[in-house]
């Protein structure tokens, strides 16, 4: 496929974690581009799940199976290991019971693909030491984004929940950098937003 | 009592022409007796062969009164099943020929729409139990005098029963779709229950797995309703030439409330007098909202038969898809090929998005391809049959997709 600039970085970088054919659960699929772009690259059984009406009608009007629901309540609804792969694309920061809709995805799929905003950044860092206030691109109180966290952070949590890295991989700039087992510490420091692979143990 | 009675249904013809289109269809178009086609000369087939019934009883003779739109494929993969709601019939897709009434889901059924002729074989029955040709409590029973209350009581699974057989005396042996809001989403779940194979994709819209027992009681005081009006005559009141219209349009009123939602009812009349500057101080109708409910049971009695009310209330009630599995909804559907899309509507207070929601779990619970979508809406019930955009298009992707997928 010629690469289309209209892809997301990320979603094109999502898709290299899926395998051919999968069952692919997104959590907080939006307008079903990633799912569109998994079913086209990888042929997957693509479900979504999408808080948004709006949102979830237009993923359905374009052929795509959504379920229109909260992460934070409908999980329940997936049946145990339901899915080979659970996505949740930009999402979990805003969860009001992250710690919780990581366990579900744990339960429905034995992989998951979790990506989100790295405060770690040393950008973020230096702002909050400079200027006092908190970095991010909204206000603090703003409801987008409920649990700020640094990519160390965040594996503290997956470890915590028995949840082992597969791979993470920096992105900055719509570039997605090279998926790797190691090397947190480079990533937490540079990283705007990191791409987890994550697997049940 | 019977001046009372006698009062009851009086109301100013004047409003009717400012509230005929307030809320739903089914309150526009032409009033009754403008039809031109007698019942008896509806489109009908008799089935080849006796039904049996879940009562245990059976019909020796049924005759199914059909509407359909747009051709049949060389495959005979095109077909969609469209299942009508309570009062509905089988004109979905155009003018009732017999009342003059509009088709009750134009916005849905037409070439270039949502389901279309163009591109889809759509079919709509008059449900088993109905009034609109299609073998009921009106029909002729075996001794040539009206059934009455003689007829047997009917489930929603007999009714699904009478379609199948039906379909398969049309020469069709899968549908692309079962579909209907409702009463129809019920058939559409039922469809997808018995006969999986012989469904491609099913929608049931603004439905639930089981009547609740809300429902129930609203129901029972319709039923309760007919069945004090004097003219009811135990059931049998068509052969003695009498017609309980005063119960039916309670039934009617009491029914129409759980249609619409508490807010739509107090954007469109809150308090509002009717006519009037202050309150009568009598039971006139003094306001808008009894006027409105007036003419909602007045306009439907002349179209719809009191004891068909009774048995497809009833045949609603008895619904209940889990009771046949240990109460266990997902299992209804363990293994099911059928790809489902269901929607609700977040004013509905008939059939609440929790009872469509419950059974989109249990379809994922069962491992099986499902969407649903919770439409915003302010409509109630009657939104399922009105202008929401979100959901004219999902239906849509969600036809064509499928539709691309069989090679249609």
């Amino acid at each position: 496929m010629a690469l289309d600039t209209s892809i997301r970085a990320d979603h094109r970088a999502i898709v290299t974690r899926v395998p051919q054919g999968a069952n692919v659960l997104d959590v907080g699929c939006g307008n079903g581009d990633l799912l569109a772009l998994l079913k086209q690259e990888k042929q997957v059984n693509a479900r979504g799940l999408e808080l948004s009406p709006e949102e979830a009608g237009v993923a359905l009007a374009r052929g795509l199976s959504v379920i229109q629901g909260d992460a934070d309540s409908d999980l329940g609804v997936f049946p145990d290991n339901g899915f080979d792969v659970a996505i949740l694309s930009k999402a979990i920061q805003q969860m009001r019971r992250p710690v919780f809709v990581l366990e579900e995805l744990a339960r429905i799929a034995p992989e998951m693909i979790v990506s989100f905003r790295n405060f770690g950044l040393w950008q973020r860092r230096f702002s909050l030491v400079t200027s006092g206030r908190m970095p991010g691109h909204r206000d603090w109180h703003d409801e987008g984004a409920l649990h700020p966290s640094t990519a160390r952070d965040m594996i503290d949590l997956t470890r915590a929940l028995g949840l082992e890295t597969v791979a993470m991989a920096p992105m900055q700039a719509n570039r997605v950098g090279a998926f790797r087992k190691n090397g947190l510490s480079r990533l937490n420091w540079g990283a705007d937003e990191v791409i987890l692979h994550l697997r049940r143990t | 009592m019977n001046r009372q009675a006698g009062t009851f249904l009086r109301f100013p013809s004047s409003i009717c022409d400012c509230l005929t289109s307030l809320f739903s269809p089914d309150t526009s178009g032409a009033m009754p007796d403008s039809g031109r086609t007698p019942l008896s000369e509806v489109r009908h087939l008799t089935l080849p062969d006796p039904l049996p019934l879940d009562c245990g009883e059976r019909l020796e003779t049924v005759q199914i009164a059909y509407e359909t739109w747009g051709e049949l494929n060389a495959d005979r993969t095109n077909a969609i099943l469209i299942c009508h709601a309570l009062t509905g019939d089988q004109f979905a897709g155009s003018e009732n020929v017999v009342t003059g009434r509009p088709a009750w889901w134009p916005r849905m059924i037409g070439p270039g729409k949502p389901i279309d002729t163009n591109r889809y074989h759509v079919i709509a029955t008059n449900v088993l139990g109905g009034c609109m040709g299609t073998t009921g409590p009106a029909s002729p029973g075996p001794d040539g005098k009206p059934w009455g209350t003689r007829f047997p009581v009917i489930t929603i699974g007999d009714m699904v029963r009478a379609q199948r057989a039906f379909v398969d005396a049309l020469g069709i042996d899968s549908l692309f779709s079962v579909m209907g809001g409702s009463m129809g989403g019920m058939q559409a779940l039922e469809w997808a229950v018995q006969v999986p194979e012989k469904v491609y994709t099913a929608v049931p819209i603004a439905t639930a797995a089981r009547h609740s027992a809300q429902n129930i009681a609203f129901y029972e005081v319709g039923r309760q309703a007919i069945m004090a009006d004097s003219e009811w005559c135990d059931g049998h009141y068509l052969a003695e030439g009498k017609r309980p219209g005063r119960g039916l349009a309670i039934a009617r009123m009491a029914a129409h409330i759980t249609y619409v939602s508490e807010s739509a009812l107090k954007r469109k009349f809150d308090r509002g007098l009717q006519d009037r500057d202050q309150a009568s101080f009598s039971f006139d109708a003094d306001f808008q909202v009894e006027s409105y409910l007036r003419y909602q049971g007045h306009s439907f009695v002349d179209r719809f038969d009191a004891n068909s009310y009774l048995y497809v209330t009833r045949a609603m009630d008895y619904f209940d898809l889990a009771s046949r599995y240990d109460g266990r909804l997902a299992d209804a559907f363990k293994g099911t090929p059928v790809r489902f899309c269901l929607f609700s509507f977040t004013s509905d207070w008939h059939y609440p998005p929790v009872a469509s929601r419950e059974i989109t779990r249990a379809l994922a619970a069962a491992g099986a391809e499902v969407s649903y979508l919770e439409i915003e809406s302010d409509k109630g019930h009657d939104a399922f049959l009105l202008e929401e955009p979100i959901y004219e298009d999902a239906l849509e992707g969600f036809l064509t997709a499928n539709a691309d997928q069989r090679g249609i």
